[in-house]
């Protein structure tokens, strides 16, 4: 039942150095921030186009709409894919004790996704977009990215094939993850494209959307956190009903929902209903989970402060409280009818992405870099300011987008003349930049400390803090 | 079975994304079974004719350049309006797509929100079972307004001055410009140009209250009309479609 049973055998525990491919890790890492970067400045086109200060405005290959696309794009599979991979790569062969299927196979999958991130730049670039939200990959790609998380998923199942009895709530994520991701893609890049058309084809689409975020960022997120939350705060999780909750309720709940991007559509009614319980529902169930989390954190408050990677992990928590508490208002037919299409919904788009799982995965970054590299920071005052203008300007740029928002939905409901609602949302798109290029400059604060990290060379005490957490599971 | 490895495979992983594969996806699928989705050249209408023959008359060199010459007699050049038009709907299609249009521009009109006020009657299911909403373009932002009532709203013309540089026509609007989509300027679209407008024109060609006009903007020809009637009764022609 509990965690600890991997353990109990000392002697049989492999060194770090056969489980683990570090030079993988750091490669993703890599590859990630500079996909991140790319995500950030592709934004920041968009942004200054909206407040009509587009210093690139009339160059095809620097079109905002195409950058629009990147910038999501680059996001889920350049960014979270890659640095998700990463995590797994150090992750999963710790918690289970056996290396992955073939490292050989781990370099290739790096090479291939590369490839595909790289081609579907070039592809939305060139303006061969396909037509649903974070699907735009281009159709050509779309069987490489489909054969790429075929890979993954057989990668990292052979090493949790081999564990015995009952698994730790990290791996019923990743398992999960691993199916709900090949199965998700192949539905939303193949169903509405071939098969099906008009609103039904709506209702996939919303699907794919949502279990997008729901079955493969979601649960790669929360199986991250069951893991290096009890290791670095040396104790076990709260409650392990609890977990059993969490996981069972988002895994039933959740794929429920897809519809409910697209209220007020001709989708059947019920079928909208139906979406809107569920995801109420699963509001619930997100309490017990951060509830959980905090449990876990209780007694240990101060640790909060002192480690730069729990307070990473817990800020997101608080952030995807209440990116979970806005969504079960907004899914609502009453707040529908004035939020929809505006950008209160690009505000909650951010708060979950880079406010949970972006902070997440920077929290991991900064916990693993360290003992990629085999040397502390270079910079504790670098990482808190990473740390501090990411936190604020993520809550700064979602704040001022869900209430621009707001204002944009009355300005359509009481039949202004269109522009009134683009006029009255120049402060709230100037306040935005703002808040990006507070976000902009953390990461550009993190990249430096890395670089400097990186050129004071490997410490000679090698055998010191970082190679102290040889022990597996906690 | 909550903890094991087959447990979560087949339970979480396989059965209950089925489920929900099955109940917000399958059924709407099969509801929506009997209405066929139409091919591009079945959404040929007389009024996207109109729009189309308009560009050959309003900008024939780059027609020419395009799509060539129609043939001689009557029927024939009927069936070749009929081929090019389809192809511009292609083209305009892919260009919407790739140029991310619809990622600021919806193409549903909501029953809230005072929306059919604004523009036209609310969007049903028929109206997206054709190849062209192969993914289906609901759309995700309105930045700008939603298009599907757009068709005759405002002439092809206006469009193209729209695209090449849209501050000219919609002060403040922060809509980029689109230069790729013509030779040089602005009375000369080229293939994807031409394909853009076409596609804009189309939407919305296919109901009853085309073209759709928004109530609540003063049209100055109603004024001039009242002024004229005023100062020598006459008959009066139809108000031109051109300014909104």
């Amino acid at each position: 039942m509990s965690e600890t049973e991997q353990t109990t055998d000392p002697v049989e525990v492999p060194r770090h150095a056969e489980l683990v491919d570090e030079q993988v890790v750091a490669w993703y890492f890599l590859a990630s921030l500079v996909y991140f970067m790319v995500s950030l400045s592709g934004g920041f086109l968009m942004a200054f186009q909206l407040i009509r200060h587009n210093p690139l405005d009339g160059v095809e290959l620097l079109s905002p709409g195409r950058w629009r696309m990147v910038h999501t794009n680059a996001i889920a599979y350049g960014f979270l894919a890659n640095a998700f991979l990463g995590m797994l790569h150090w992750v999963v062969p710790r918690l289970t004790l056996h290396p992955v299927l073939d490292r050989r196979l781990s370099r290739l999958i790096f090479g291939a996704w590369q490839f595909v991130v790289l081609s579907t730049a070039a592809g939305l670039l060139l303006g061969e977009a396909q037509a649903l939200e974070w699907g735009e990959t281009p159709v050509w790609i779309d069987p490489v990215a489909q054969l790429g998380l075929l890979l993954v998923a057989i990668n990292f199942m052979a090493p949790i094939c081999k564990v015995q009895g009952p698994l730790y709530v990290t791996l019923w994520y990743f398992i999960a993850a691993f199916i709900w991701t090949f199965l998700t893609y192949a539905m939303g890049n193949f169903v509405p494209e071939y098969f099906v058309t008009g609103s039904s084809a709506g209702a996939v689409g919303g699907l794919f959307i949502h279990d997008l975020v729901g079955l493969f960022v979601t649960p790669l997120g929360w199986g991250m956190m069951y893991y290096f939350v009890p290791i670095l705060l040396k104790k076990p999780i709260w409650s392990h009903g609890l977990s059993l909750v969490g996981f069972w309720g988002l895994a039933f709940f959740y794929p429920l929902q897809g519809i409910h991007h697209f209220l007020y559509t001709p989708i059947p009614m019920f079928l909208q209903y139906g979406a809107v319980l569920s995801t109420i529902a699963v509001e619930l169930v997100v309490t017990t989970v951060v509830i959980n989390f905090f449990g876990t954190l209780w007694g240990d408050g101060r640790k909060f402060w002192d480690n730069m990677p729990i307070r990473w992990f817990y800020t997101g928590m608080v952030y995807y409280f209440l990116t979970c508490f806005q969504c079960a208002l907004q899914v609502t037919m009453t707040f529908q009818q004035l939020i929809h299409f505006t950008d209160w919904v690009v505000g909650h788009a951010h708060l979950v992405m880079f406010g949970v799982f972006s902070m997440w995965l920077l929290g991991v970054m900064t916990y693993l870099f360290p003992r990629l590299l085999k040397r502390e920071w270079y910079s504790r005052t670098l990482s808190e300011w990473h740390y501090w203008l990411s936190t604020g300007g993520i809550l700064f740029m979602a704040g001022d987008l869900i209430l621009g928002g707001l204002f944009q939905g009355w300005s359509w409901m009481g039949l202004q003349p269109w522009d009134h609602s683009v006029e009255i949302s120049q402060p709230f798109w100037a306040t935005r930049i703002v808040a990006g290029l507070a976000i902009f400059g953390g990461q550009l604060c993190f990249i430096w400390n890395l670089y400097k990290t990186w050129q004071l060379g490997p410490a000679v005490d090698s055998g010191s803090t970082p190679s102290a957490e040889r022990a597996v599971a906690e | 079975m909550f903890e094991t490895k087959s447990g979560i495979f087949f339970i979480a992983g396989l059965l209950f994304f089925g489920f929900a594969f099955l109940s917000n996806a399958v059924i709407p699928v099969l509801m929506y079974k009997d209405l066929p989705e139409k091919k591009v050249e079945e959404l040929i209408n007389p009024h996207l004719r109109y729009q189309f023959e308009d560009l050959a008359q309003r900008y024939p060199e780059q027609f020419k350049k395009v799509y060539g010459e129609p043939p001689e007699g009557e029927q024939e050049a009927s069936d070749w309006y009929d081929a090019k038009c389809a192809e511009a709907l292609r083209v305009g299609h892919k260009v919407y797509v790739g140029e991310g249009c619809w990622h600021c521009h919806s193409q549903f009109v909501r029953p809230v929100s005072n929306e059919s006020k604004r523009w036209g009657p609310v969007s049903t299911s028929e109206e997206y079972q054709n190849e062209l909403q192969r993914p289906v373009l609901f759309g995700t932002r309105r930045v700008g307004p939603d298009l599907s009532r757009e068709a005759g709203r405002r002439s092809s013309d206006w469009h193209a001055v729209h695209f090449f540089r849209p501050q000219d026509l919609s002060e403040g609007s922060p809509m980029p410009r689109y230069p790729w989509l013509f030779d040089g300027s602005a009375d000369k679209p080229n293939e994807r140009g031409l394909g853009l407008i076409t596609y804009v024109q189309w939407l919305g060609t296919w109901l009853d209250s085309y073209p759709y006009y928004e109530d609540y903007i003063e049209s100055p020809i109603a004024e001039l009309e009242k002024e004229l009637a005023q100062s020598e009764p006459e008959t009066e022609s139809e108000g031109s479609e051109g300014e909104q």
